[in-house]
């Protein structure tokens, strides 16, 4: 089957007073209907330019978007406005009108394709339904949070009943908890209405969350795509890795002074504590000496570990081990 | 002097003075709410840039408010007599001070509209909204405290305008305050009305930020 959304040969070149910049260089992509297609990139590759370019609110310098097999850029004013109608956006910033509360912000897309009044409500009531929010239909966006205000937006873009939603950064203000909250939402969407989503982040975790294809965008081209296993188990390109192993550091040499020897005594050998340590902490440590063994479940023996320099981290760190019932003992000079 | 006739000439001039400066309000509005939104909308980043009738309304705009209003009243006055029918009284005051202020207000309507958060309009145009509705529905109703703020700040200029324009015969409470006040040295009167002015400033201010205050929902 013909893909929903194709993508030509796009470029955009923004000129400006003494510089021109091309922010896409000739990008090429399918998606295909139904999919949830992650677009990721540092911040200034192209990706926002490049999903403004499927709705035509930025227009290509060159090449063609297709959607449905439709070209946009053929499309006169009343016909482009149309199509905008079945590829919903949402935002970094929401961008709910402020001075209407909620049932009338969803109801705004729908005056827009001249829906009665009485009709427009009863939508605005189902799909604040659908993204739970009924209780808040007469609040103000100003009265709400966040992810309140995110889901709103989701109800608005849904109103129309899209083929096909852009989310531009859409959890890119929320934090871990809301977004988690918005991704299951749109994930939802995605199954119940089969709503193809384009989802524009440059968080890993946001495709790796709910994304089954992924494109990565590297000033302006479009350096690496296909299935999220296939790219992310095996990232060919420099800029793919580097978003792959985002926040992973390179090999620092370890300065810190601070060694504590650990002893193990009941816990279990299955709970990985020291790798658990690390990730809470997002900072290595120096296993100096490890002698541990399993003994029936139970991991036994002993570990040297350098602490880094940072004082708040390496108390942190004692605090975790402690807190999990090992024995936490400060070594003032080890030398090995 | 504080005869009935003293007292009914001040209430007389002060209904002048407020029928001059909501009449020429309302008439600077009609002309000056659109060339507002024409300049927002023709503006470089607006919604159909076109840099011809931005450059023109903008220059138009300049002109018109660099001249002072009491030389804007006299220059006018052939224009004056053609539309209103005669150069003095209240109602051909009307003229001048449409004319003065209809681009001040421009200026003012344009400040309150490139206030409307960027955001929000992209927002409506990716739901396929017309440049109508953007205009109506989100610029004019997202701007609405903002506006009613601005359009405070424009009756106070006008009333102000409204009392200069008694240097030329222009009728109501200035024209009181030159008359009795400067020819006939009658300095009490003058205090009167400059205090019923006062008084008309402070009531508009104050009802003008009520209504703003009322209608602005974004923080509640």
């Amino acid at each position: 089957m013909e893909a929903i959304i194709q993508i030509r040969d796009v470029t955009k070149t923004f000129i400006g007073r003494d510089n021109q910049v091309e922010a896409l260089k000739g990008i090429n992509l399918d998606i295909e209907r139904g999919n949830i297609c992650g677009i990721i990139g540092m911040s200034g590759a192209g990706k926002s330019t490049l999903v403004r370019c499927l709705n035509f609110l930025e227009k290509p310098t060159s090449g063609t978007v297709l959607i449905e097999g439709q070209d946009l850029q053929t499309m006169n004013d009343a016909q482009l406005r149309k199509a905008r109608t079945e590829i919903a956006m949402i935002f970094q910033h929401f961008n709910l009108l402020m001075q209407r509360n909620v049932q009338d912000n969803i109801c705004f897309p729908l005056e827009i394709v001249g829906m009665k009044r009485r009709e427009a409500r009863k939508r605005a009531a189902e799909l604040l339904k659908i993204v739970g929010l009924s209780e808040k239909a007469r609040a103000y966006p100003a009265q709400l949070s966040g992810g309140q205000k995110q889901r709103v937006a989701i109800a608005r873009a849904l109103a129309n009943n899209p083929k096909i939603l852009l989310c531009d950064e859409a959890t890119s203000a929320l934090d871990p908890t809301t977004t988690k909250s918005i991704l299951a939402l749109l994930k939802e969407i995605n199954a119940r209405y089969g709503i193809t989503i384009v989802i524009i982040t440059h968080e890993m975790s946001v495709v790796q969350e709910i994304c089954n294809q992924v494109a990565i965008i590297d000033e302006g081209n479009l350096v690496e795509s296909g299935s999220v296993e296939e790219v992310f188990s095996r990232p060919r390109t420099r800029a793919a890795q580097k978003l792959v192993f985002q926040g992973e550091r390179s090999t620092m040499e370890m300065r810190g002074k601070r060694c504590i020897r650990i002893v193990f005594s009941e816990n279990s050998s299955f709970e990985p504590v020291i790798g658990n340590m690390v990730l809470a902490c997002k900072t290595p440590v120096n296993i100096l000496l490890a002698d541990t063994k399993d003994i029936g479940g139970i991991a036994h023996g002993q570990m040297v570990l350098q602490l880094p320099e940072d004082k708040v981290t390496a108390e942190k760190m004692i605090h975790y081990l402690k807190d999990r019932n090992l024995t936490v003992e400060e070594l003032t000079d080890y030398v090995e | 002097m504080w005869n009935s006739e003293t007292i009914l000439m001040l209430m007389e001039n002060t209904g002048i003075t407020l029928y001059m400066t909501l009449t020429s309000t309302i008439m600077a509005y009609i002309i000056g709410l659109p060339m507002g939104i024409a300049l927002v909308v023709t503006d470089k980043d607006g919604l159909r840039p076109n840099s011809i009738i931005y450059k023109l309304l903008d220059v138009v705009v300049n002109i018109v408010r660099s001249v002072p209003f009491l030389i804007l009243l006299i220059l006018i006055i052939p224009l004056t007599r053609l539309i209103a029918g005669k150069s003095y009284g209240a109602t051909a005051t009307i003229v001048p001070l449409t004319f003065a202020a209809a681009p001040f207000i421009a200026r003012l309507v344009e400040s309150s509209l490139l206030e409307v958060d960027k955001g929000v309009i992209e927002a409506a145009q990716s739901m396929g909204a017309s440049l109508w509705t953007i205009i109506c529905k989100v610029l004019l109703a997202e701007a609405r405290t903002s506006l009613i703020v601005g359009a405070t700040i424009a009756l106070g200029t006008i009333l102000g305008y409204s009392a200069m324009a008694g240097v030329v015969g222009g009728g109501g409470l200035g024209d009181i305050a030159i008359r009795y006040g400067y020819y006939r040295y009658e300095s009490d009167i003058m205090w009167i009305t400059v205090i019923l002015l006062v008084l008309l400033v402070q009531i508009l201010q104050v009802i003008g930020t009520r209504l703003s205050k009322k209608l602005d929902k974004r923080s509640r």
